[in-house]
């Protein structure tokens, strides 16, 4: 097993995966690449298959056609809005997958002769895979929107983490020093315990911090897998789990600088202190402007409002749609691919301006909008269209607020002060399209919507886009 | 020790690697790449394969069993959802 071909054998289907993610670098290339990755899997399956006598082929004959006509059936009827959802479940699935194995590895007979990385490895695995599984699904019930979205806060609640991750420290010293092999029950409860930190875990964390939380899950299932594979040895898995960790980090670290946050004060919940605050202060000042606003813009003003949209959209050269989660939720985002259409047509240059944390997890809004027929070339992402705004002469904003908050650079204290935002405000006009003025998740009131060059059209986006089309 | 050499020089390459190839990918495809990577992490399936190199008791099957069907639908539906995804990522010309 550890002669030389086998070594350059094992390298090569490594450089496959890696040829793979190298390929997604530019949209043409990343099916290919997918593909590319999708053959590596065969390969490494047929290698294992050739090198070792496999027991059993009944039973893994059928696992598989469980696993491949389920996964199959889910993949292919799956909407993309439940993608974030999907991708949240499959983090979990492949959580429970490493720790089943790590499981068996540790507790079977042949666990006599592993050595101590081995050991290490497999309660890692054993630990980790446990707590993606139960936090993935959280995640998945969350943006599945089956479970509550705000972050549920348990009294002591960072404590009560610390002290379970303690237990499980002590508890894997003392379940690592085995001399045949390790005892089923202590490896239970360890299961069990790390089953109810990954629920502890992730039931904190909600709304905008999501992207955050289902990329540090991809990380965490990268690291399990590579763990297990240090276990069992097998050089295939741990490059596939170490490049998939990498992965999920450099994610997570983007998003987190995406939301000017960091990584700790999310998991430990720093940030939820100032946006309670922020919160019981903003519906106050909320339902005591929200009825005069709405009143005002809602009724007399909404066919003047769509009017004057629709006077400036003809009178405009170059247009930017800023496309955010409320579009998604008001499923419009076909409904403004069409009037982008139009307006293209009318000699117009339209692009989508997209904050990379629009969505439920990183690059999603991209997909969405790439399924209602825009052409990849026009969505364009922060750092190259935000000096571009300047000379755009009407901005749309759709089901977006905090990412278009100018607050997030005058104001200092806030939960999304220092944030990168789209500089929407520096266009010449703008429209907002949004259900009504209610600050977006972050609590913090949108002094966009009080600039005298904006036009607020309040209401559903689907049926405020309909109507602009019908005027246009 | 041979082994574990080269067992923690192949993690720290393969991370490092895919630090560098990651951080050039556009956000555009951060999804597709995301739901991609989740189906390479079920590679954990030559593990569950693996499992069954040696004799088993009816426990290590049935666990095994189930491993084996999670990381198979890990793996299926990762890569066909991804495909599905960046299929829809096309150059077309402005419709009508």
């Amino acid at each position: 097993m550890n002669s030389l071909p086998h070594l350059l054998i094992d390298l090569l289907v490594i450089a496959l995966f890696l040829g793979g993610i190298y390929q997604f670098r530019h949209p043409k290339g990343a099916r290919l690449g997918n593909l590319t990755a999708a053959f590596a899997i065969l390969a490494a399956y047929l290698l294992v298959l050739y090198r070792h006598e496999i027991m059993d082929p009944g039973w893994i004959v059928i696992a598989m056609a469980v696993g491949i006509t389920t996964g199959w059936i889910v993949a292919i009827r799956m909407d993309m809005i439940q993608i974030p959802a999907m991708v949240a479940f499959q983090h979990g699935a492949g959580g429970v997958a490493v720790f089943l194995i790590s499981f068996v590895e540790l507790t079977r007979a042949t666990s006599a002769y592993l050595s101590t990385l081995g050991k290490i490895s497999g309660l890692l695995g054993l630990v980790i895979g446990a707590a993606t599984f139960s936090g993935s699904m959280i995640a998945s019930g969350k943006l599945a929107n089956k479970l509550n979205q705000k972050p549920t806060i348990l009294p002591r609640h960072s404590m009560l983490l610390l002290g379970i991750a303690s237990i499980i420290f002590v508890l894997a010293m003392i379940a690592g020093r085995f001399e045949s092999s390790g005892n089923p029950y202590l490896l239970t409860i360890l299961v069990a315990l790390s089953i109810f930190l990954g629920i502890i875990f992730s039931i904190r964390i909600g709304g905008a911090d999501m992207p955050v939380l289902i990329s540090f899950l991809n990380a965490t299932a990268g690291f399990a897998a590579a763990f297990c594979g240090i276990l069992i040895q097998n050089r295939l898995l741990v490059a596939c789990g170490a490049t998939v960790a990498a992965s999920g980090s450099v994610l997570t670290h983007i998003m987190c600088k995406a939301m000017n946050r960091d990584l700790v004060k999310i998991f430990v919940g720093i940030q939820q202190k100032s946006n309670t605050v922020i919160e019981q202060k903003a519906p106050e000042s909320a339902k005591s402007k929200a009825p005069e606003t709405a009143a005002v813009s809602k009724n007399p003003n909404e066919e003047n409002g769509i009017l004057k949209a629709v006077t400036a959209m003809r009178n405009s050269k170059r247009i930017v749609i800023i496309p955010g989660y409320g579009m998604a939720l008001a499923k419009a985002q076909f409904k403004v691919v069409e009037m982008a259409g139009r307006l293209q047509h009318m000699d117009k240059d339209v692009k989508f301006a997209i904050h990379p944390v629009a969505g439920r997890m990183p690059g999603h809004m991209n997909v969405l909008l790439a399924e209602a027929d825009v052409d990849y070339d026009n969505l364009v992402e922060l750092d190259d269209i935000n000096p571009e705004f300047k000379e755009t002469d009407l901005v749309v904003v759709i089901g977006a607020c905090d990412v278009v908050n100018p607050a997030a650079i005058d104001a200092t204290g806030t939960p999304i002060s220092g944030m990168p935002i789209l500089l929407a405000h520096e266009a010449k006009t703008v429209v907002v399209c949004n259900l009504d003025v209610t600050p977006g998740y972050s609590g913090v009131e949108n002094p966009l919507y009080e600039m005298p060059k904006t036009i607020k059209l309040f209401g559903d986006a689907k049926d405020t886009v309909t109507q602009l089309m019908e005027a246009l | 020790m041979a082994d574990l050499f080269i067992m923690m020089l192949v993690f720290f390459f393969s991370f490092f690697i895919g630090h560098i190839f990651i951080s050039k990918i556009p956000q555009l495809l951060h999804t597709p790449l995301m739901s991609m990577t989740n189906a390479i992490s079920a590679v954990t399936i030559l593990g569950a394969l693996l499992l069954f190199s040696v004799e088993t008791t009816p426990l290590e099957k049935a666990i095994g069993v189930t491993a084996m069907a999670m990381a198979t639908f890990n793996v299926v539906g990762g890569f066909v959802i991804t495909d599905r995804m960046l299929k829809l990522f096309k150059k077309n010309t402005p419709k009508e």
